[in-house]
């Protein structure tokens, strides 16, 4: 996924703000409506099939729902969503899903196993962006229709070869698979576009909620449906206002203008913490933060090098200040929340330890390295913090500073030395990281292979590639957790990456207001459990 | 010989050519913007698709829609398809919506122009009578005040000028409403029950007769419009204030003091009319440089106007959002200088001939 830009803006208004006495407030908002603010500018589409950023799931997240889903209070576990079972067959290659009855979309249509089938064929049909996370199972355009079928209230999905049935699940779990009122959607095709225009404008699913109204860069308006299956939502209209400035949200919220404030800066947070009126709810994302060393680059090949680095960054010292409330330490290449991700953080500053390894590695110190970073203000943060503590141990790092996609173009030319970056996953299913962190089929400069972040980096996982795919496809879910687990140990200690931190997501909320899930790393935003 | 007597001068015909001319500098105006504007977003070391295709893109995707976009094309050829596609009023499709950009721009500038033009009634309404009253006292308090005000207006940052109003006629003292166009309450009103003609939300409203929509949006704006009027008041108060001591100089004015006539009208009949000329430019061309959208301003007002658009599009990477931007303030800014020299030749009987 691609990650918000704008995120901390000038800190010095913050600092503005937090001089100022609590403010007077005035005014309420409007009992029947929700009033979120947030930076909504990543959207590119609202279309259940092509949307792929943050804000776009999190609102079609209450507009549209997904044959099975995650359950957020147990990770890795599934519950139903408009299927009522499923099951794989023998050959571990068919599986049948078995849908509700008696569920209507908004326009009055009922559920049926076509509406799911043909969504799940219009996923890859349309072929936008996220359609790999459907495509990955060999589906093609034009194999689809005879790989998934439908009869009766049974949908039918074939796949290319025996995958762990979890990983299947958990990728129907994600946006991409939400099943919307297909012949809705078709009624307004234009040009062969499936619908795809005018539902970036609409809305037609089983969710909650229905779209009144979206306008890109200002907000979007929904209401709520009555009889809806799930329980009808407890509040009646939901208005989301781009907001794209922290310290303007700040005031919003503590005037009482806003419910719910999404796009804070730590300093904003900070500022108010203590104030009776506004809670302030923690949460985590799937983001991971990681340095990824060269392996051209010969000393960065070195264990050694590798394993000193890991004890010369300042976890907790940045997660402490300039990370505060955005970021945690984390060690391991699965966020917390998916299935099998480590908790634990073996690592931490040690300057000693860090000079000692760079003394036993046996290259020249100190070692002069560049770190390639974007120009965005907290990253410029963690280098210096980086340039600091790898100085103490005997590495001089140089900046090498761009803007997003210059960074990006070097990474993907494999031009860097050591480079900051950031990973999201793709889909609630751990082998989104694994195939990418821990698999690399040819390490040559010909293969382009920039899909994977080892490639990108120019290492060769060993051992970690064959072990990812055998995770892939274990049928066992408590196997399979224990596969991940040890691939992420043995990448931890020994690969061309540093992982550093796992998001942390921090929402202000009038204390008025109760109900409100984030969706921590799996998961999108809730609106409709929300009462105030 | 005699010499053949000129026709007499048609002063249609004159009008006309006149007319001709602006249109012919304005198509050359923008020739060239849009050539500087096309070669920067060509030679800038990105590469557009990337910022398209993102993190997982193979190459093959990415030569794709490089052909679709027609990027593989020699830079001469893209930028003639660029502009016969724009005088057709295509500005192209946003990399990133994938929507028009034109019908993004429509949605966008109404409430540019709304802030806008509030914001130079204000700096005109306050800067010109202020200008004047600096000038006519020299060395007063009243200067002295005028142009304090003043340069704090042209050296406050505007974003911070704009936290300040906020936190002091917003958070404080409850004079205004806070950020964003209007309360939620009336901004489903405006989508759901009322007729949108302009997308200005004061015109709109107003023609709708849906008065209490119209006050709800006069609280929104007036903490913005009022601070962008300040910064372009600074301006105007200064222009003014060394126009009309210039003109207080002349020997017109001494004359028509030393004939009794009142000061009042001394000023704001003789000396303004002279002062006006130039006045007009200036207050063109700071309503000009609001109308391209005050990036800082919009951003703390949560204002979605062409200033962010522009922006968030140049930070995307999404050179045919920022390519057809760039075509709208430049058709603004022309547009206004050819009306201002119109004007200009309206009060100033010299520059007709």
């Amino acid at each position: 996924m691609q990650i918000k830009h704008g995120f901390s803006r000038a800190a010095a208004i913050a600092a503005l703000l937090g001089g100022t006495a609590p403010l007077a407030l005035w005014a309420e908002t409007p009992a029947d409506t929700l009033v979120l603010a947030d930076a909504i500018d990543d959207i590119v589409s609202i279309d259940p099939h092509e949307a792929f950023e943050f804000s776009g799931t999190d609102l079609n997240n209450n507009l549209y729902d997904t044959l099975i889903e995650l359950d957020p209070t147990k990770p890795g576990e599934l519950v139903p969503g408009l299927a009522e079972s499923w099951a794989v067959a023998e050959d571990g290659m068919t599986y049948t899903f078995k849908v509700k009855s008696g569920i209507t979309f908004s326009s009055g249509n009922p559920v049926t196993a076509e509406d799911a089938a043909l969504s799940l064929r219009r996923v890859v049909k349309l072929n936008k962006t996220p359609a790999f996370i459907l495509t990955q199972f060999g589906l093609t355009p034009e194999n689809v229709d005879q790989m998934i079928t439908f009869d009766g209230d049974t949908v039918t999905l074939k796949t290319d070869k025996a995958y762990a049935p979890s990983f299947v699940y958990n990728c129907l779990t994600a946006g991409v698979a939400n099943i919307v009122d297909i012949k809705t959607v078709m009624a307004n095709e234009v040009e062969g576009d499936m619908g795809n225009a005018w539902l970036k404008q609409n809305s037609a699913g089983t969710g909650a909620y229905v779209l009144r109204s979206f306008k890109p860069n200002e907000g979007y308006v929904l209401e709520a449906r009555t009889g809806h299956w799930r329980g009808d939502a407890k509040i009646k209209n939901v208005f989301m206002q781009h907001v794209p400035e922290g310290a303007t949200q700040r005031l919003l919220l503590e005037k009482g203008d806003i419910d719910i404030a999404r796009e804070m800066t730590p300093t904003d947070i900070d500022g108010v913490t203590g104030n009776p009126d506004v809670t302030v709810q923690n949460d985590v994302g799937g983001q991971l933060y990681y340095l990824a060393l060269n392996q051209k680059k010969a000393e960065l090949a070195n264990p050694k090098v590798q394993e000193a680095m890991r004890w010369a960054v300042d976890y907790s010292g940045m997660t402490d200040s300039i990370l505060k409330g955005q970021w945690v330490v984390h060690q391991a290449f699965l966020p917390e929340g998916f299935l099998g991700a480590l908790t634990e953080n073996p690592y931490s500053l040690d300057i000693e330890k860090a000079k000692a390894l760079l003394a036993e590695s046996g290259v020249t110190l100190p070692l002069e390295v560049g770190l390639t970073v974007r120009n965005n203000q907290e990253r410029l943060d963690i280098a210096t913090s980086l340039q600091n503590t790898f100085a103490q141990a005997g590495i001089n790092l140089t900046l090498d500073v761009g803007d997003g996609a210059q960074v990006l173009e070097k990474y993907r030319a494999r031009q860097h030395d050591i480079t900051i970056q950031t990973w999201g996953p793709d889909y609630p299913d751990p082998h989104t990281n694994a195939s990418t962190f821990a698999m690399n089929p040819d390490n040559s400069d010909e293969a382009g292979a920039t899909g994977y972040l080892a490639w990108r980096t120019a290492w060769e996982p060993g051992e970690l590639h064959a072990m990812t795919e055998a995770a892939v496809v274990e049928k066992d879910t408590a196997a399979r957790t224990a596969m991940y687990e040890e691939i992420q140990r043995k990448h931890r200690d020994n690969s061309a990456f540093v992982m550093m931190f796992q998001q942390a997501r921090q929402d202000a909320m009038r204390a008025n207001v109760s109900g409100f899930y984030a969706g921590g790393a799996t998961d999108s935003a809730t609106y409709w459990l929300v009462t105030k | 010989m005699t010499s053949i007597p000129s026709p007499p001068r048609n002063p249609l015909i004159q009008g006309l050519g006149q007319v001709g001319l602006g249109l012919l500098t304005l198509a050359i105006t923008l020739l060239g913007l849009l050539l500087v504007t096309f070669i920067i977003a060509r030679v800038v070391p990105t590469d557009p698709v990337l910022s398209i295709v993102g993190e997982r893109a193979t190459q093959a995707q990415m030569d794709a829609i490089r052909v679709r976009l027609g990027l593989d094309l020699p830079l001469w050829q893209q930028f003639l398809i660029y502009v016969r596609d724009a005088v057709q009023g295509d500005l192209g499709t946003s990399i990133r919506s994938g929507q028009s950009v034109a019908s993004e721009i429509a949605r966008y500038f109404p409430a540019t122009l709304e802030l806008a033009t509030l914001g130079t009634i204000f700096g005109t309404l306050v800067g010109v009578p202020a200008g004047v009253l600096a000038a006519t006292r020299p060395g007063s308090i009243a200067d002295q005040i005028v142009r304090v005000v003043g340069l704090m207006g042209y050296s406050m940052p505007v974003f911070w000028l704009g936290l300040i109003g906020l936190l002091v006629f917003y958070g404080q003292l409850d004079w205004v409403a806070g950020p964003g166009r209007l309360d939620p309450t009336y901004d489903m009103m405006m989508q759901f029950t009322l007729t949108s003609y302009t997308g200005m939300i004061l015109v709109d409203s107003a023609l709708n007769g849906a008065w209490d929509v119209f006050a709800n949006a006069i609280s929104h704006i007036v903490l913005p419009a009022g601070i962008l009027g300040y910064v372009s008041m600074a301006y105007i108060s200064r222009m003014t204030r060394s126009f009309m001591m210039n003109e207080l100089g002349q020997e017109y004015i001494t004359t028509a003091r030393v004939k009794g006539m009142p000061e009042w009208r001394v000023i704001w009949v003789h000396a303004m009319k002279n002062v006006s000329v130039p006045l007009i430019t200036v207050i063109a061309l700071s309503y000009a440089y609001l109308l391209e959208g005050s990036v800082l301003t919009e951003t703390i007002f949560a204002w979605p106007g062409l200033g962010s658009y522009i922006t968030d599009a140049l930070f995307a990477n999404d050179m045919p959002a920022v390519l057809g931007g760039t075509v709208v303030v430049g058709v603004v800014f022309v547009t206004l200088n050819m009306v201002s020299d119109i004007l200009y030749r309206l009060a100033d009987p010299r520059a007709r001939t």
